[in-house]
C-alpha cells in the first residue's frame, strides 16, 4: 500500500521533533565542561547506565514520585505516558508480527488499523488488537483524568495548578484530542473492515448507526494524523518537551552532571525537565502569604522564556519544601542560586577590610565554638552553650565572640559568591591556624557553608544539636527529661538543607516529651523568617509565621524547640507558644536536676514552665 | 436606683465607681485580684512630682469608703448579656448581677521583657525592667554591685513599643518621663553613679514633664543618648555591655554598664482582651479597646450601655486615668438621663 | 551622577541643598522597597551591624544620605555589608534593609556600566 496522504502531518511532526532533539542534545552536552564530558564518558559503560534506564522507567513511564503524592494524580500521568508508551511498543510488535519483517514503514505501525485492512484472524491478531484496544482504553481514561483535573483540582489533591500560555494551549490541545481521535478512526475503520476488538468494533458499530461512516473515514485519520503533527512541531514551545527532556535529565544526572555556579547548558536540561505539574505550587508557603507568582514552576518558565526578574527571583526564601516535593528531582534551589549568581555577578564585594589586624587572633584549641551572626541576638543560647561546655569540661575557643567575619551563607543564598568567598577564605584561615579538631556550630545557616563550602581537612563540623548529643551519649552531660510537651521545628538549612533531623529529636526527648507533628522532617514548615529571602516584607513573614504557628499550637505543646536563632527570632514574635533552642532546653534541664527539683520525687507538684526556664533569682 | 458593674478595680475602675456612687448609683466593682489599686500597688512613686504611690492608692480607698461600693474581689466576669435594655452578669463567683449599664476598666498589662531576648531579661542577673525597679524602690533593695554602689546605670527607652519586633507599634506614652523620674530616682540615691538612658524621641507630653527632663540634665548629670539599644551581653564580672549607635555623632557605641532597666511598654493584655470579648466591644489591632470616637466619644464602646475607662483604651497615665475615669462617670449618668427621657 | 569622588569619610560639612537634589536613586529604591520610608534613624542597625563591628560603616547614615539625595562614596561604603541579616532582625520598623542594599549596590553598577 502507498503511504496515504493523511500520514504526511504526522510524519512531518515526526521528522521535525526527532532532528530537533538530536541537535538540542548534542547542543547541550556540547555546552558542558570538559570535566563533565570526560564524566560521561566514563560512566557510560557502568552499571550507572542500567539505573538511569531503570528511573527513567520508574520515573519518566511509571511516575512513582506522583504516585506517592496522590494515587489519582499518578495514575493520570502513568496511564498516558505508560499507557502511550506500551500503544507504541505493542503497535510495533504486532506490526512486525504481521507482517514477518522489523523494516516497515512507521506509518504503518501507526496507523495499523487502517494500513491493515483484514478482519484479525487467529488467537494473534486478536489477542494484538485486543491489547491494543484496551491500552487505549487506559490512555482515553488518563485523558479523560485530565480533562476533569483542570474543573476539579481537588481530586488530585492539588489546590492550585499552573496558568498556561499559548504553545502550551495549542500543544494540550492536541494531546488532549490525540487519544479520542484515534479512537474515532479506529471505530470508523473497524466498522469497515471488521478489524477491530472489544473497544473500536462495538464503538465503530455504534457509530455506524448514525453517522455515514464511509465518508467520515478519511477526515477522522486525517484529524488523527494532524493532532500528532501538531503535538509533534509545538513540543518545543510547550511543556511538553519535558518528556524527552526529562530522560536525558535522569541519565547526566547519574552520571554525575550537577548544576554549577554559573549558568550553562545542564541548567537548560534542568529548566526543560520541569514538566509544570504544579505540585510545587502547593508545597510553596509563599502562598500563605498570598504571594503567587514566585514559585518555581513559574521561576523556571521565565528561565526558559529569559523573562525572569528580580522581585521574582529574589522572592523566594529557598526552604526547600518544592524541591523535596518535586516529581523531577529538580535541583530547584540551586538552580534558583544560579540564576542569583548571574543576576548579581555585577556587583560583588572584596571586604578588604578583613586584611586589616583589628581582626582578633586564632587561640589554640581543640574545639572552637561558632555561634554565628544571629546567635548574638538570642543569648540565651550563647549562655546555655558556655555553661554546658563548661559542665562536660570541654574547653574551646569562642570564635566570634566579639568580632568575627560573617560565615558568608546569606551572600551565598543571595547569589554573590564571589564576595562570599572572600569570607571563607578569611574564616577557614582562621580555623584552620587554631589546630581545632571540632567546629561547633549553633546555627544551622553557618553550619551548612562550613560544611559544604570551607573545605576544612581534619576539621569536623558539628551543630551544636550533634555535639550535645555526642556529649551526652559519652555521659559528660546528665540526662533530665523535664516534663514539658515539646514540638520541635526543624531549621531548613539543619533539616531539609543538611539532613540532620534524627539528631536534634534523639537529644530533645531525652530532657522533654517530644510530641510529633503533621509537617515535620522533610516536610516541615518554613519560619518565614529565611534570609534567602530579599524581596519579602515583613507582614508578609508574620503571615509565614503564623500559619505554622497555627499548626504546632493545635498539639498543644508547654514550649517549641527549635536549633536555629532565626527560626527562634521568628517564632518568638508571636505571643501564644514560648519558644527555646535546644540548648537551652538541655541546660534548664539538667539545672533543674541539679536544683534537686525533681519530678521524679512522688511527692511534689510537677513543676510548670515558668519555674524550670525562669526560676525566681535569689540573690 | 441604677445599677452599674465596673470591670477592674484598679485606678480607673475605683475613681469611676465613686463617682458614679456620687452621683447617686449602686456601683458593683469587679476585680480579679485580691486587692484594689491594681499596678499602682506595685509603684513606687509618681512622674513628675515623684508622689508616692501609696498615697494615691490611699486616697483611692477614702474615694472607696466614702462611696460606700460593693467590691467583689478575687472575681471574674465570665460573661455579659443585653436582655431588655439591661445587662446580666455572670461572674466567676457565686454572685449573678444585673446591672443597667458596664463600665470596662480592666488596665493593662507590662510587655514581657522575655520577648526582647537580646536585652537578655531574664537571662542576664542585672537586667531588670522599670516595674522591677519600682518594686525594689518599695522593698528597698538597692542596686548594688559586690563592690557597693554602681559605677554606671542605663536607662532603655521603648521597650516593647514603636517595636515591630514586639508586635506593639503605637508608643506607650509613659516610659520616656518614667526613665526621666527612676534616673532621677537613682542619682538621689547614689549620687555617684553615672546614669545614661538611650532613647529613640523623649516625648514629654505632659505638664511639668519637660522640666523634669531639663533637671535631669541640669541638676542630676544625666546624660541622654539617642540611639536605640540593638542588643547586650553579660560580661563575666556579670556587668552588661551594650551597643547602640550614638545616632546624633554618628558612631557606634558600646558601654560596659553595672545594671541596665528596660522601661517596658503596655499592653492591652488579656485581662482586657477578656472582658473585651464578654462585653463584645471591638478592639484596634494594637488589642486596646476602640472608643467609638477620638476625640468627643472616648469612653464610649462599640457597644451601647458599654463604658470604657483608663487604660483598656491605651497607655496612659495616672493623672489621664483618673481624668477619663471621671469623664467615663459623665458619660454614664448622661446615657442614663438620656434613658429617662426617652421613657417619658 | 556624581559618583567620581569617592572618599566617603571625608565629606565635608556642608548644606544640604534641595534645590540641587538628584532623587534619581532614592525614588528607584522607594519603588522597589517602600519599606524603606519608614526609616526612624534608631540607628539599631548599625549598632548590630557585623560590618560595622569591623570597620567603620554606618548603614543608618548611609540610607539617611541616600534619602537627602547624597550619593558621593555611596559605592564604596555599601559594598562593605555582609548581608548578615542582623540589622533586620532588630529593626523596629521592620525594614527590608537587605534588599534597600542589593538595590543600591545594583543601581550603581548598572550606572556604572552605563557610562563605559
Amino acid at each position: 500500500m502507498e503511504t496515504p496522504s493523511f500520514a504526511l502531518p504526522f510524519i512531518i511532526g515526526l521528522l521535525f521533533i526527532i532532528s530537533f532533539l538530536i541537535v538540542v542534545t548534542i547542543i547541550w552536552i556540547a555546552g558542558l565542561s570538559k570535566i563533565d564530558k570526560i564524566r560521561i564518558w566514563k560512566n557510560m559503560p557502568t552499571r550507572k547506565t542500567g539505573e538511569a534506564l531503570a528511573e527513567t522507567f520508574m520515573e519518566s513511564l511509571l511516575h512513582r514520585k506522583i504516585f506517592r503524592k496522590n494515587p489519582v494524580l499518578g495514575y493520570m500521568h502513568t496511564s498516558l505516558a505508560f499507557g502511550w508508551f506500551l500503544l507504541i511498543v505493542v503497535g510495533h510488535i504486532e506490526t512486525a508480527l504481521h507482517y514477518r519483517t522489523l523494516s516497515f514503514p512507521i506509518w504503518k505501525s501507526i496507523f495499523f488499523r487502517y494500513a491493515e485492512q483484514t478482519p484479525p484472524a487467529g488467537f494473534e491478531s486478536k489477542f494484538f488488537a485486543a491489547s491494543m484496544d484496551f491500552l487505549l482504553l487506559i490512555v482515553l481514561s488518563g485523558v479523560m483524568l485530565a480533562y476533569y483535573k483542570r474543573i476539579h483540582k481537588s481530586l488530585f489533591g492539588m489546590k492550585r495548578t499552573t496558568r498556561l500560555k499559548v504553545g502550551d494551549r495549542i500543544s494540550l490541545t492536541a494531546l488532549w484530542l490525540i487519544f479520542p481521535l484515534r479512537l474515532a478512526a479506529e471505530s470508523v475503520s473497524a466498522n469497515l473492515y471488521h478489524n477491530g476488538s472489544f473497544l473500536t468494533q462495538s464503538a465503530g458499530n455504534l457509530l455506524a448507526s448514525f453517522v455515514p461512516v464511509q465518508q467520515m473515514e478519511m477526515p477522522l485519520w486525517w484529524a488523527y494524523s494532524c493532532a500528532l503533527g501538531v503535538f509533534f512541531l509545538t513540543m518545543p514551545v510547550s511543556r511538553y518537551m519535558h518528556i524527552p527532556v526529562e530522560v536525558l535529565l535522569i541519565f547526566l544526572r547519574k552520571y554525575g552532571i550537577r548544576l554549577k555556579k554559573n549558568v550553562n547548558t545542564y541548567t537548560r536540561v534542568q529548566v526543560f525537565s520541569c514538566s509544570r505539574c504544579g505540585i510545587c505550587l502547593d508545597s510553596c508557603q509563599m502562598n500563605h502569604a498570598n504571594i503567587r507568582n514566585t514559585q518555581s514552576v513559574y521561576v523556571l518558565k521565565q528561565i526558559r522564556g529569559r523573562r525572569l526578574s528580580d522581585e521574582q527571583l529574589f522572592n523566594c526564601l529557598l526552604c526547600g519544601r518544592c524541591q523535596n516535593d518535586c516529581p523531577v528531582g529538580l535541583d530547584l534551589n540551586n538552580l534558583r542560586i544560579t540564576q542569583r549568581i548571574e543576576s548579581t555577578m555585577e556587583y560583588n564585594s572584596q571586604y578588604d577590610y578583613l586584611k586589616s589586624d583589628c581582626m582578633p587572633k586564632p587561640v589554640s584549641t581543640e574545639v572552637i565554638y561558632f555561634a554565628g551572626c544571629m546567635t548574638h541576638l538570642t543569648p540565651a543560647i550563647i549562655k546555655s552553650m558556655r555553661a554546658l561546655f563548661e559542665m562536660a569540661g570541654v574547653s574551646y575557643w569562642f570564635m566570634d565572640e566579639d568580632k568575627t567575619a560573617c560565615c558568608g551563607r546569606p551572600l551565598m543564598q543571595a547569589g554573590q559568591y564571589q564576595a562570599a568567598q572572600k569570607l571563607v577564605d578569611h574564616n577557614r584561615e582562621k580555623i584552620q591556624a587554631s589546630g581545632a579538631k571540632t567546629l561547633v556550630v549553633s546555627c544551622p545557616i553557618c553550619y551548612k557553608v562550613f560544611n559544604e563550602d570551607y573545605s576544612l581537612p581534619g576539621i569536623r563540623v558539628v551543630h551544636h544539636s550533634e555535639y550535645l548529643l555526642e556529649l551526652m551519649a559519652d555521659k559528660r552531660l546528665p540526662i533530665h527529661k523535664l516534663p514539658l510537651r515539646a514540638v520541635y521545628h526543624d531549621p531548613c538549612e539543619l533539616g531539609r538543607g543538611s539532613g540532620i533531623y534524627h539528631q536534634p529529636r534523639l537529644l530533645l526527648d531525652e530532657y522533654a516529651n517530644l510530641i510529633p507533628v503533621r509537617n515535620e522532617k522533610e516536610k516541615a514548615w518554613c519560619c518565614g523568617g529565611s534570609l534567602a529571602n530579599i524581596k519579602i516584607q515583613m507582614s508578609e513573614r508574620d503571615q509565614i509565621r503564623q500559619k505554622a504557628m497555627e499548626e504546632y499550637l493545635s498539639y498543644g505543646p508547654d514550649v517549641l524547640v527549635t536549633a536555629c536563632p532565626l527560626c527562634k527570632k521568628t517564632f518568638a514574635k508571636d505571643r501564644n507558644l514560648p519558644v527555646h533552642d535546644l540548648s537551652e532546653v538541655v541546660y534548664m534541664a539538667i539545672r533543674q536536676k541539679s536544683t534537686g527539683n525533681t519530678s521524679e520525687d512522688p511527692g511534689k507538684k510537677e513543676v510548670n514552665y515558668e519555674q524550670i526556664f525562669f526560676p525566681r533569682i535569689t540573690s | 436606683m441604677k445599677h452599674v458593674v465596673v470591670i477592674g478595680g484598679g485606678v480607673a475602675g475605683i475613681e469611676t465607681a465613686a463617682q458614679l456612687s456620687k452621683s447617686g448609683h449602686w456601683v458593683t466593682v469587679v476585680e480579679k485580684s485580691n486587692q484594689l489599686g491594681g499596678k499602682l500597688n506595685d509603684w513606687h512613686c509618681l512622674f513628675p512630682d515623684f508622689s508616692l504611690a501609696k498615697e494615691q492608692l490611699d486616697w483611692l480607698q477614702s474615694q472607696k469608703h466614702q462611696a460606700d461600693l460593693q467590691v467583689l474581689l478575687e472575681t471574674k466576669v465570665t460573661s455579659v448579656n443585653r436582655t431588655n435594655g439591661r445587662f446580666a452578669i455572670e461572674t466567676s463567683g457565686k454572685d449573678k448581677l444585673e446591672a443597667d449599664a458596664v463600665v470596662v476598666a480592666s488596665g493593662y498589662e507590662l510587655f514581657d521583657a522575655r520577648r526582647k531576648e537580646e536585652y537578655g531579661y531574664k537571662i542576664y542577673e542585672r537586667v531588670i525592667t522599670s516595674a522591677d525597679l519600682e518594686k525594689r524602690m518599695n522593698n528597698g533593695e538597692l542596686l548594688r554591685t559586690p563592690e557597693g554602689a554602681p559605677n554606671r546605670v542605663a536607662f532603655v527607652h521603648c521597650v516593647g513599643s514603636r517595636d515591630e519586633k514586639s508586635g506593639n507599634h503605637y508608643c506607650s506614652k509613659v516610659c520616656c518621663i518614667t526613665g526621666v523620674k527612676q534616673a532621677i530616682e537613682l542619682k538621689k540615691l547614689s549620687p555617684g553613679t553615672e546614669i545614661f538612658c538611650f532613647y529613640m524621641d523623649l516625648r514629654m507630653y505632659g505638664k511639668h514633664f519637660e522640666e523634669l527632663y531639663r533637671t535631669a540634665q541640669e541638676k542630676y548629670d544625666i546624660q541622654f543618648i539617642r540611639g536605640r539599644l540593638s542588643e547586650a551581653a553579660e560580661k563575666i564580672d556579670k556587668s552588661v555591655q551594650i551597643k547602640a549607635e550614638d545616632t546624633l555623632s554618628g558612631r557606634p557605641l558600646k558601654m560596659n554598664v553595672d545594671w541596665l532597666v528596660l522601661l517596658v511598654g503596655m499592653e492591652a493584655g488579656t485581662g482586657t482582651a477578656q472582658a473585651a470579648s464578654v462585653c463584645g466591644s471591638r478592639c484596634e489591632s494594637s488589642g486596646f479597646i476602640a472608643t467609638a470616637d477620638e476625640h468627643r466619644s472616648t469612653n464610649l464602646s462599640s457597644q451601647e450601655g458599654i463604658f470604657v475607662a483608663g487604660s483598656c483604651t491605651g497607655p496612659m497615665s495616672v493623672t489621664d486615668t483618673i481624668l477619663h475615669a471621671r469623664s467615663a462617670a459623665c458619660e454614664v449618668n448622661d446615657y442614663f438621663q438620656k434613658l429617662e427621657k426617652s421613657w417619658l | 551622577m556624581a559618583v567620581k569622588n569617592f572618599g566617603f569619610a571625608a565629606i565635608k560639612p556642608r548644606t544640604i541643598d534641595f534645590e540641587q537634589f538628584d532623587g534619581r536613586l532614592l525614588s528607584e529604591i522607594l519603588e522597589l522597597e517602600p519599606s524603606f520610608k519608614v526609616c526612624l534613624s534608631c540607628g539599631g542597625c548599625t549598632a548590630t551591624c557585623s560590618a560595622g563591628n569591623l570597620v567603620s560603616f554606618n548603614i543608618r547614615q548611609l540610607n539617611l544620605l541616600l534619602r537627602r539625595g547624597e550619593t558621593v562614596g555611596l559605592e564604596n561604603e555599601i559594598k562593605k555589608c555582609m548581608l548578615c541579616g542582623k540589622c533586620m532582625l532588630v529593626c523596629p520598623r521592620g525594614i527590608n534593609i537587605r534588599n534597600v542594599i542589593m538595590l543600591i549596590k545594583k543601581s550603581v553598577a548598572k550606572s556604572h556600566s552605563l557610562k563605559r
